[in-house]
């Protein structure tokens, strides 16, 4: 093996670890926030260790020893500076006894991973800053890595991973696994936390974002063990199958220089087999098993886009009559504007454009770049150049996205150069 | 998502402005600690104080790809004092940061609710959503 493959290994296989040794550490010492840091400085250790000396036997109780050590470093320290603050008042008190360092390295709970995703996507956290915790806690990333894939100085990020930290301490949750019904109330915040976790991996994927940390791939390895945990809950199963016939087709989604290269032109032959394959049959499976919820309806219809061999062989009437059941489920403005695209396939772009209308009335959606560029492909599908250009215009003006932007520029180019 | 907020409330040929000195600390005191403020909240990207405009050079390059500079400017531009970006959960949040900047204290403390462009910063796509 190279040396930069047993790297790679090194830091997959701390990843898979760190929630499992967190969990025991907190077991253990009953702080999270201190646990917390201990672990990611056992981590941190353990790349440099492991990599010239190689993996140890019990890699879990080398990283619970190093990070108990730290933790009872830190306790002793703490206790002998109250000891020697307290020294005048109270002489002759003695030193209380460390707690037992004996590792039960055998008990080992493979539900700590989910415990801990339930405290990092706690509802008294914000969004940006349970994304953070998720990575670092349940991820095993460093505040590096992550301040990297968030293009943040560490600083920044050290700083919001610690108030997060705080707000938990704050809000009073233990380390013990949720009611289910609390379970049942909390899992859907978990879930978002996690497709925000692949969303901002997968979209920045493209050109100048090389040195990011392969956030997406993180997404759906945290997602594969929450799976693992739950396997009968077909929202998680949903999430998963989502995210893998998303991913599929990161590969075909840009081109060498970075232009987004839209789903009806990508190469298929690009598109990863084996992550749709693994996808459907998810989905396939939580089919049976009753009622389906957003991610299950929105990978159904990623499911329909990848079976397809070409662009025009796509199932719209199937897309559509997802949509349906997508917008009977969500009063979203973004759920209307994709199934006015599916409405122009199937019965032609003017009852796509009636459908449009609709949103322009809604304050949530009305000046949102999607419609203005949706609108566009509408107008140009009816050969109306001058409208298309004008709102393709538009929608490169609203958009904050450069690679969006450039693409949305280049369709406005294109259709004034065809005279 | 990230935003700019940036100051543009420099003009040429004004020079430091004629504070007395207890209000002109209270005005550097309350700058340091809006930074300090959103280093702790973990919202800070970047912040930057620029240095008064009497020196500003307008630059183009000629045809000789030479530098031509430029730097007399009609009294009435604006100049860019300074500026914050902030990582932050929504736009709103970046427009309530804007208002605090925006109310730094000036002349007898009063604040100065003085004029602060917040702009979007160009990043990746947003997500796919449905």
């Amino acid at each position: 093996m190279s040396a930069e493959a047993s790297a790679h290994c090194i830091e997959h296989q701390l990843r898979e670890l760190a929630p499992q040794v967190l969990g025991a550490v907190i077991r253990r010492f009953h702080d999270f926030a201190a646990a917390e840091d201990a672990v990611q400085e056992a981590l941190i250790a353990a790349v440099m260790k492991w990599s010239q000396e190689g993996v140890p036997e019990n890699p879990r109780g080398w990283l619970i020893q190093v990070a108990s050590r730290r933790m009872l470093d830190d306790l002793r320290s703490n206790i002998a500076r109250r000891r020697r603050e307290k020294a005048v008042a109270q002489e002759g008190e003695t030193l209380a006894p460390a707690p037992e360092l004996d590792l039960e390295l055998h008990t080992m709970d493979p539900d700590d991973t989910l415990i801990l995703l339930f405290m990092c996507c706690h509802p008294a956290l914000t969004t940006s800053s349970a994304i953070a915790l998720t990575l670092r806690a349940v991820g095993g990333l460093t505040t590096g890595e992550i301040a990297r894939a968030f293009l943040v100085p560490e600083a920044t990020m050290a700083q919001r991973i610690s108030r997060a930290k705080q707000s938990i301490k704050v809000s009073g949750v233990s380390f013990l696994m949720p009611t289910e019904k609390e379970q049942r109330e909390r899992l859907p915040a978990v879930l978002h936390v996690l497709y925000l976790i692949f969303n901002e991996g997968y979209t920045s994927s493209s050109g100048q974002r090389v040195h990011r940390v392969e956030l997406s791939s993180e997404a759906i390895r945290l997602t594969r063990n929450v799976y693992g945990l739950l396997p009968e809950n077909t929202e998680v199963a949903g999430l998963l199958a989502l995210m893998l016939l998303t991913d599929a087709r990161r590969e075909a989604r840009t081109n060498a220089e970075g232009e987004l290269i839209p789903l009806t032109k990508q190469d298929r032959a690009l598109w990863n087999r084996e992550e749709i394959r693994e996808g459907i049959e998810l989905l396939t499976g939580t089919l049976a098993k009753g009622a389906a919820g957003m991610y299950q309806l929105q990978a159904a219809i990623a499911a329909v886009h990848d079976e397809a061999a070409r662009a025009e062989d796509t199932d719209w009437m199937q897309i559509l009559a997802l949509y349906e059941v997508l917008k009977r489920m969500s009063d979203n403005p973004m759920v209307t504007l994709n199934r006015a695209v599916a409405v122009a396939m199937v019965f032609g772009p003017e009852r796509g454009l009636d459908l449009l209308k609709t949103l322009d009335r809604d304050a949530r959606i009305a000046e949102h770049y999607r419609l203005d560029a949706v609108r566009a492909h509408f107008l140009e599908m009816l050969g109306d150049k001058e409208g298309a250009i004008r709102h393709y215009r538009r929608a490169a003006e609203r958009t904050t996205s450069t690679p969006e932007q450039n693409y949305l520029i280049a369709q406005a180019a294109r259709l004034r150069e065809v005279n | 998502m990230k935003y700019m907020l940036m100051m543009n409330t420099m003009k040429a040929g004004q020079g430091v402005p004629a504070w007395p000195k207890k209000d002109l600390q209270a005005h550097v005191a309350f700058m340091m600690k809006f930074v300090k403020q959103l280093q702790e909240s973990g919202e800070l990207v970047a912040a930057e104080g620029l240095a008064f405009p009497d020196q500003a050079k307008v630059v183009r390059a000629g045809k000789d790809g030479l530098p031509i500079t430029d730097g007399v400017f009609p009294e009435s531009k604006e100049f860019l004092a300074g500026y914050w970006i902030v990582d932050v959960d929504s736009p709103e949040r970046a427009y309530a940061l804007a208002a605090q900047a925006s109310a730094a204290p000036g002349i007898g403390g009063e604040p100065l609710n003085m004029p602060i462009e917040v702009r979007a910063v160009m990043s990746c796509p947003p997500p796919e959503m449905l």
